[in-house]
């Protein structure tokens, strides 16, 4: 046991060295020294709850992707039966239950549109996306496959996670961690940001913008009533538009959707000093819109943002230039947040804000300052402790203990973690843990030389004996540490990061590193007694 | 130099003398616990309940008018009477709201609660500096929950788990048990302070099940080498020895983790008091259950010196019959 060839002194230095001066960065940046910029500069993470900022889960709906979808395959089968040379007529298309079903005028055009519906189904991944049925020789039944409907919301939570990003960089915020958690979860976390309130605001913002034809042909007290005119919809005015409180009735299909857009920036209408975003379509959406307002000059259509009217104006002339205002009653501030929206393009998916956490600068400058102190404070006692209790013994617990704490930054600092406010309390925990695998080593020494052992056999007998109570001790504690860190979620994650990676960490410089460094005393002065 | 001696050497304590009262008085620990929890509930914070805490600090005022906080923040709609409180100094306030019956089904409703909270307190107060926010759905507390809970029962049968196989099913139903007193007592102390139960509270409840084991293991191994040594010895006899030998370092240990937890306790940061407090009381009913629950229930399991005698395998005995011998 107390045996230390050249080449594992060698290592087990070298392991320590790497270790320590990974650590360094991290303490230089603690200290407000600079570290060279030229050299590695691995630094631990400082957790939002320290270094201040928000940390927001949103959730998606994905039963809002499924009926999407849904609405997409009915447009297109619509638009393919009418192209169709000669037209092929349905009727009776429902889309309840989760499925596309509709009826064949003429059951003979059965395998035309059959050849005409297939190339819909197929998406652009291998699964197997939609499922097609015929019953009664002439209703035909699409039925997305539950794959389909995964996929889909993948894309979607995918492709809402770019549209995050854009929005807030447009923030101007730096550094923003934006990931996917579970199915249908991101988490944002942005760091150092005062006002969280515009971020959610964006966050929470769908942004469908879309354009739709006003049902000029619905009554009012029709619309009053909830009666929907069939082929309509009944959209409320948004808040803070002077028609609050008002509902208007729209086509449903044949409008244009605002994901289309090039460009959206906010603007003051010269004629009447009013807050409106100018939009830019891109040359499909162009030309979708110039023929939708050439048809329809003269008639009202709806601007509709999430579900909300912004407003009704009419077509006074055809619009073929590709680009369009939007205006509603704008503040400055609410104009630009719309444009930004725009501008990053509508999630695919309503998310909801079902978490959030956000901790101040201030409180968490303070909280590292009083942890650090706390921190100090305790080492000092458990070493003074220490090295009243098991003398020379004690010394090396003690260098063993500031090695450990080094040691554990350097890892904290490699292997990218985030140290949290109660990792603190675990640093503070492995600093009176990690001595007690040396209590155990020291007690048994003692013991040991009580029962009349030479020194040197004491000593080996005292690792041996301790190490197995060590090694079990430190193994069960990483089960409950794993277990801690797989199920715990945000700033307890980080007191489980710390617990585990100290555990490591002691039983190297307690069992290991002290050993060596009892080894090598005992050999250069072959002490005939020891106090301990 | 005179070394520093804890504990007086060649101590002869008879723990083990007054094991049965002790085992009743722990089992009437476990169950006052457990009627704590049911009756008076956990004081759940926002991790576990829903809602929101929102902590402030009057930057101008030396100290926060609770009172007006409570009724102003408490107008609002559908928030129903908030607990507001002081934390850590005078001027520093945390203001807890539950979630309304309204919230079920909504997972906005937490988070726009918020923002109609923190609105109406910058409008009534102009030096008020909002540190910090949790707002948390009803939803994802109910997922908080329920992790909690798997984690603490998967915790306990893998330690378990890990000892049967390390020892013997004695010595792993023993820890368990002991385990299960840890975990209790300390929810019944939540359940009796009616101190704020979060997440950071779960992590102390896993760092206590790790220190209490720590403490059962070096008692276990002690009494593993005992009686493979002493095979003779009646076991109450042998596990005082075992407790007595390992003395010094009991102490000794909880001692050191003692003054570390000591100052966090005292200067550390406000939002971690709950976490150390609860592993500060840990660490006492933790060594209380090593010695008097885990070494214990091992006599009435039955554990014999012959726990730890290799069992003969097959082979052997076939061996041991073509030699012909009995």
């Amino acid at each position: 046991m107390l045996d230390f060839p050249t080449w594992k002194k060698v290592w087990l230095w070298g392991l320590t060295l790497v270790a320590v001066l990974a650590a360094m960065p991290s303490l230089f940046s603690a200290a407000n020294v600079d570290w060279p910029e030229a050299l590695p500069h691995p630094q631990v993470n400082l957790g939002l709850d320290l270094a201040g900022g928000s940390h927001i889960l949103l959730e998606a709906d994905p039963s809002q992707v499924a009926a999407q979808r849904l609405e997409n395959m009915e447009e297109a089968v619509r638009a393919e039966m009418r192209r169709a040379e000669p037209r092929i007529r349905i009727g009776d298309i429902s889309t309840t239950n989760g499925q596309l079903s509709f009826m064949l005028d003429s059951p003979g055009d059965i395998d035309r549109a059959r050849g005409l519906i297939e190339p819909l189904m197929q998406g652009n991944n291998l699964v197997r996306e939609w499922n097609l049925s015929v019953v009664d020789t002439q209703r035909m039944i699409l039925t997305p496959t539950d794959d389909g409907i995964e996929q889909a919301v993948d894309d979607a939570m995918e492709s809402a996670i770019d549209v995050i990003r854009r929005r807030i960089d447009s923030l101007g915020t730096r550094e923003p961690t934006i990931i996917r958690q579970g199915d249908t979860r991101i988490v944002v976390q942005v760091p150092g940001l005062e006002d969280t309130d515009q971020l959610k605001r964006l966050l929470g913002e769908t942004a469908k913008l879309e354009f739709k034809l006003v049902d000029v042909n619905a009554l009012i007290t029709d619309i009053q009533a909830g009666v929907v005119p069939p082929g309509s919809q009944i959209f409320p005015y948004a808040e803070g538009t002077l028609q609050e409180g008002q509902l208007v009735a729209v086509r449903r299909l044949g409008g244009i959707r605002g994901d289309s857009l090039t460009n959206a920036q906010a603007g003051v209408d010269q004629r009447n000093n009013e807050n409106v975003v100018n939009i830019q379509f891109d040359q499909q959406g162009a030309s979708k819109f110039c023929s939708l307002s050439t048809e329809n000059v003269n008639r009202p259509f709806a601007i509709i943002l999430d579900e909300k009217v912004i407003s009704a104006p009419n077509f006074n002339e055809p619009i073929c230039g590709g680009s369009a205002q939007i205006s509603g009653n704008f503040t400055a501030e609410s104009a630009n947040e719309l444009a930004i929206s725009l501008r990053s393009g509508a999630l695919p998916v309503d998310l909801a804000v079902v978490e959030e956490r956000t901790v101040g600068p201030d409180l968490g400058a303070d909280s590292i300052r009083k942890g650090l102190l706390a921190m100090l404070i305790g080492s000092i006692a458990v070493v003074t402790l220490m090295i009243a209790t098991y003398g020379r013994f004690g010394i090396y617990a003690t260098i063993a203990l500031i090695f450990n704490v080094l040691i554990i930054l350097g890892l904290m600092a490699g292997l990218n973690t985030t140290l949290t406010l109660p990792g603190i309390a675990g640093f503070v925990i492995t600093i009176g843990a990690a001595v007690d695998a040396n209590v155990l080593i020291n007690e048994r020494i003692r013991e040991e030389r009580k029962r009349g052992r030479r020194v040197i056999a004491a000593v080996e007998n005292g690792y041996k004996e301790a190490s197995r109570a060590i090694y079990d001790a430190n193994i069960t504690n990483f089960i409950a540490g794993v277990l801690l860190f797989l199920f715990g979620s945000g700033p307890v994650r980080g007191f489980a990061v710390v617990l585990v990676i100290g555990l490591f960490t002691s039983v190297f410089t307690a069992l290991v590193l002290t050993r060596m460094w009892v080894a090598g005393w005992l050999r250069a002065k072959r002490p005939s007694d020891i106090n301990v | 130099m005179k070394l520093l001696k804890l504990v007086p050497e060649d101590t002869n304590i008879k723990f083990l003398k007054l094991r049965v009262p002790f085992f009743i008085f722990s089992l009437l620990l476990i169950a006052a616990s457990w009627a704590l929890v049911l009756v008076n509930g956990l004081n759940y914070g926002v991790d576990f309940a829903g809602g929101q805490e929102i902590r402030a600090t009057f930057t101008q005022t030396e100290e926060a008018p609770i009172a007006e906080l409570r009724s102003s923040v408490g107008s609002l709609e559908n928030v129903g009477s908030p607990i507001v409180q002081t934390f850590g100094a005078p001027n520093e306030v945390s203001i807890r709201v539950k979630l309304p019956p309204e919230a079920e089904g909504n997972p906005e409703f937490a988070a726009e609660m918020t923002t109609a909270i923190t609105d109406s307190l910058k409008a009534n107060y102009s030096d008020i500096r909002i540190d910090g926010v949790d707002s948390v759905s009803g939803k994802v507390s109910g997922e908080f929950r329920q992790d909690a809970v798997l984690a603490l029962l998967a915790a306990m049968l893998a330690v378990a788990l890990y000892i049967w196989v390390r020892f013997e099913w004695q010595f792993g139903v023993g820890a368990l048990f002991a385990l299960f007193h840890d975990v209790s007592v300390t929810l019944g102390m939540f359940a009796l302070f009616q101190l704020e139960f979060s997440l950071q509270i779960i992590a102390a409840i896993l760092a206590i099940i790790g220190y209490s084991l720590n403490d059962t293991i070096v008692v276990y191994d002690r009494i593993r080498e005992n009686l493979k040594k002493y095979r003779k010895m009646p076991l109450p006899e042998l596990l005082d020895l075992s407790v007595n030998e390992t003395l010094a370092r009991t102490v000794m240990t909880s001692l050191t983790l003692l003054v570390a937890l000591v100052p966090l306790l005292v200067v550390g940061p406000a939002s971690l008091f709950g976490l150390v407090a609860a592993i500060t009381a840990g660490l006492f009913i933790g060594t209380y259950s090593s010695v008097y629950l885990a070494a214990p229930v091992l006599i009435w399991l039955g554990v014999n010196s012959n726990s730890f005698v290799p069992q003969e395998s097959k082979a052997d005995i076939q061996e041991r019959k073509a030699r012909g011998e009995a």
